[in-house]
């Protein structure tokens, strides 16, 4: 369990050698950079903004060419494609991929410009249809649309939108404008919906005419200058035309698809760039000389000036950083429990002065996810999953194969208290050996005992590991005030709520009522109660006296005091919250017995056999889903609530390391 | 109607089972059907953010399987699942009663998870971060369905032992 410690160090390289430092800095990933040194008239920072900007750009074109590729010549994604992590590259290979980078930039702008017009062809596409439709109804017509009529004539085409026959509109065109004689009206088509006529008057009677017909709910053809039939012609050929083109820009990023690596590449690269502008624009320079100051894990520190002094002559000052200071986190633990600090980091890294507490979550964290699951075959199904996973994909990244480890010692705990419980896959070789093989006699005995008999034990042993658990962590506490030379704060937070809530429980297992209600197998002895109430009501009044003691008057101390007391009933409600360990491990046990009760339901016959491995299978991967679930919960809750509530406070910040933060590619590490 | 006063007994823990299943698969119902909405405006912004929000929808599921669990341990108890069915009516009314705290307090606590599970989704939403903490808060809730999954245990068990 340790926290790594930090060194602040000061660098100072000459400019010519810039861009190698910081490349080299950059793919070394040991130095968090922090501009703290202020600005004065020799030393400045440089506006690199446009640079950064430009490259900032670049990835994003090279990201949205990427999305296109994606959308219309997806590449081949497996299953577990998401644990393979980045390909790793030395980093003359990152240099040198970046030379004909230029070329893959205007790739990914054709291959913006191309989905575009995929895009407008497609939204003009309906814009036609719709013209076709319209001009449907006037297939068989063989004048322009847009005729008007002659010198001496009127013309009007369009429709009504009622079925009627030119008798009938001809009849209801007398009754609007009875003075329009001349009138003649041709019916083009008619559907249920709509009438295309075409009515010629002399050109005296048009406006009586228009008049009446507009009456009638009259809607002029769309117009067009050429014959109906010809014109569809031309909207069928565009139609066409914008068709071909989608697909042949379609064709030409599928064509593209060759390029899907080198564009990755790109992305990468300019975001590594811009990263480093970000950084160099930070960076105070006079005209030779520039300077980085920032923190460096302590045992590297060294390493780090001696190369920068060899390879680039520069200056490097490495220093304490100081007592006030943010100096950023890092934690570094050995393989058992490292896996768990991803789980310390989502709740909070340690501040200051705080212990990594890494160590007992891991412990505890295996044990109660173990204990909650409570299975050897979910186990040994988490253990294989895995295994597999870590060996199959070696280059997976690092917090995700953190994550990998954590599921699988936790798996192994799983498989542990299977076996303690004498469960696998609830109880399914008895269940498989009395329904299929006819042998009640065959079954997984218990090492301990079995939950479902006995809950009241399981019951008393998840009570046992909670103040287990719960003591640990007032130890963390007295260590961490120990180790500060804070005496009185261990004796008054920590060594008085020993005493009462330690106590307390003694003197309770002396009430006979109780352990018979627990099952225990003993009742302590009379004088053991008074020895321990004693002790108990002594760590009360301690902690009535000092829990306020931040206070000055004494009246506010004893109220404060009393309040500190009243913490008791947080500790009984703690240990009560540790039943969930009981609840968790019979669910799923009860459960997987549910599963393989029902599955055995047909008996020893084929249909039979089938139904049970059916069941069997889905029910109990649905049954490890959940259960697995609900057991990473409730362990994360105990250690978050119930164990950190203790004596972790958190407020730490990560160590972020200038490093290359990119998607597809990563640059091996040598530090 | 004779036959279901001499059996009496068996009809009150069944009515006991049959609560303890349906009261709390309505809550889990309802409280992963309100998660699952905002999980799924969720993924339409970002379908990265999936694995997580799954998670979160999933949390109010679980009283549903406590009432399942009461439900079957009452079953196998009376002896409904093989065997004869046998019960004095005093015993059915006590597995009556042994179910009801994994009745009403899953079904209340489901759709009030569900509701802290939405929020939850919002946060880790915008702070994908803060993950761990977002779970802790539906969690919270669960943990009285816990207490009330434990004392329906705890009862069924020791109701079988009892002479009455």
């Amino acid at each position: 369990m340790a926290v790594v410690p930090m060194k602040k160090v000061l660098i100072c390289g000459l400019k010519q050698n810039r861009k190698a430092i910081l490349d080299f800095l950059q793919c070394r990933k040991v130095l968090e950079i922090s501009g703290d040194l202020p600005e004065d008239a020799v030393l400045q920072k440089t506006d690199v903004s446009s640079r950064k900007i430009l490259f900032e750009r670049n990835a994003g074109s090279a990201r949205q060419a990427l999305e296109v590729l994606e959308q219309y010549a997806p590449g081949e994604v497996g299953m577990l494609s998401s644990f393979a992590g980045r390909k790793p590259l030395i980093f003359e290979e990152y240099e040198a991929g970046a030379v004909d980078h230029e070329a893959v930039i205007a790739d990914a702008l054709r291959l913006q410009e191309l989905a575009n017009s995929i895009g407008e062809s497609r939204s003009r596409i309906p814009k036609l249809e719709q013209q076709m439709e319209a001009l449907s109804p006037w297939q068989s017509f063989d004048l322009p649309l847009d005729f008007a009529g002659t010198k001496m004539s009127a013309a009007f085409i369009g429709s009504l939108a009622e079925p009627l026959t030119a008798e009938e509109v001809t009849a209801c065109l007398r009754t609007f404008a009875p003075e329009a004689e001349t009138v003649d009206v041709t019916v083009v088509s008619s559907s249920r919906e709509q009438t295309c006529l075409f009515a010629v008057c002399a050109r005296a009677e048009a406006d009586a005419v228009e008049e009446a017909l507009g009456r009638m709910g009259f809607a002029r053809a769309p117009l067009t200058s050429v014959v109906p039939a010809k014109r569809s012609e031309q909207l069928r050929a565009e139609l066409a035309a914008e068709k071909e083109k989608i697909e042949e820009c379609r064709r030409q990023i599928c064509d593209m698809a060759t390029e899907r690596e080198k564009l990755k590449f790109a992305m990468d690269y300019n975001t590594m760039r811009a990263e480093t502008y970000e950084v160099l624009g930070g960076l105070l320079q006079s005209r030779r000389v520039f300077f980085i100051t920032g923190y460096v894990p302590a045992d590297k520190a060294e390493v780090l000036k001696a190369a920068l002094d060899e390879r680039y002559g520069a200056f490097t000052d490495i220093s304490d950083p100081g007592e006030d200071e943010d100096v950023p986190v890092l934690l570094h633990n050995n393989a058992f429990s490292a896996p768990v600090e991803g789980v310390i980091e989502s709740y909070s890294l340690p501040g200051r002065g705080e212990v990594d507490p890494s160590m007992i979550v891991a412990l505890f964290y295996y044990m109660f996810f173990g204990l909650m699951l409570s299975d050897a075959g979910y186990g040994l199904i988490i253990v294989a999953g895995s295994v597999y996973c870590l060996h199959r994909f070696k280059n997976m990244e690092e917090n995700l194969k953190k994550s990998l480890k954590m599921f699988l010692y936790s798996g192994i705990a799983a498989m542990f208290w299977g076996v303690m419980f004498g469960s696998f896959f609830g109880d399914a070789v008895s269940v498989i050996a009395t329904t299929f093989f006819g042998r009640p006699d065959i079954s997984l005995k218990p090492l301990w005992f079995e939950p479902v008999n006995m809950p009241m034990k399981l019951l008393v042993f998840s009570f046992l590991l909670g103040i287990i658990h719960l003591f640990t962590g007032l130890g963390v506490r007295l260590y961490t005030c120990l180790r500060s030379g804070r005496i009185m704060d261990a004796v008054c937070d920590v060594f008085f709520w020993y005493m009462l809530v330690g106590g307390a429980i003694l003197c309770l297992l002396t009430v006979e009522m109780l352990t018979n209600m627990m099952g225990l197998r003993f009742t302590l002895p009379a004088p053991v109660g008074t020895v321990a109430g004693v002790v108990a009501v002594g760590g009360a009044i301690g902690i009535v006296l000092t829990s306020g003691r931040s206070s000055r008057s004494w009246g506010k101390r004893l109220l404060k005091g009393l309040y500190g007391l009243y913490g008791i009933s947080n500790y009984l409600s703690d240990i009560l919250s540790y039943s969930r360990l009981l609840a968790l491990g019979l669910a799923t046990s009860v459960i997987s017995t549910v599963l393989n009760q029902l599955g055995s339901m047909m008996g020893n016959s084929i249909p039979g056999v089938i139904l049970f491995i059916l069941i069997f299978v889905f029910g109990h991967s649905l049954n490890l889903a959940i259960n697995a679930l609900g057991a990473y919960v409730h362990t994360n809750w105990l250690q978050y609530v119930e164990f950190f509530g203790k004596f972790y406070n958190g407020g730490g910040r990560m160590f972020a390391p200038f490093g290359i933060h990119t998607k597809y590619y990563k640059v091996k590490e040598e530090i | 109607m004779e036959g279901i006063w001499t059996n009496f007994g068996v009809v009150l823990a069944l009515l006991g089972a049959a609560l303890a299943t349906l009261l709390p698969g309505m809550g889990s119902a309802i409280g992963v059907g309100t998660a699952g909405q905002a999980a799924a405006g969720v993924v339409t912004e970002d379908p990265g953010q999936f694995g997580r929000v799954l998670v979160l929808q999933l949390l109010p599921g679980t009283q549903g399987i406590y009432g399942l669990l009461i439900g079957f341990i009452t079953l196998t108890q009376i002896g409904i699942m093989g065997g004869s069915p046998d019960l004095s009516t005093a015993k059915g009314a006590l597995y009556l009663a042994a179910c009801l705290p994994i009745g009403f307090v899953g079904y209340k606590s489901a759709i009030y998870q569900g509701r802290t599970a939405v929020a939850s989704i919002g946060l880790a939403a915008r702070r994908p971060e803060q993950f761990g903490k977002a779970m802790i808060f539906p969690a919270m809730v669960e943990t009285y369905a816990i207490l009330a999954l434990l004392i329906s245990i705890l009862s069924i068990f020791g109701i079988a032992g009892l002479p009455v």
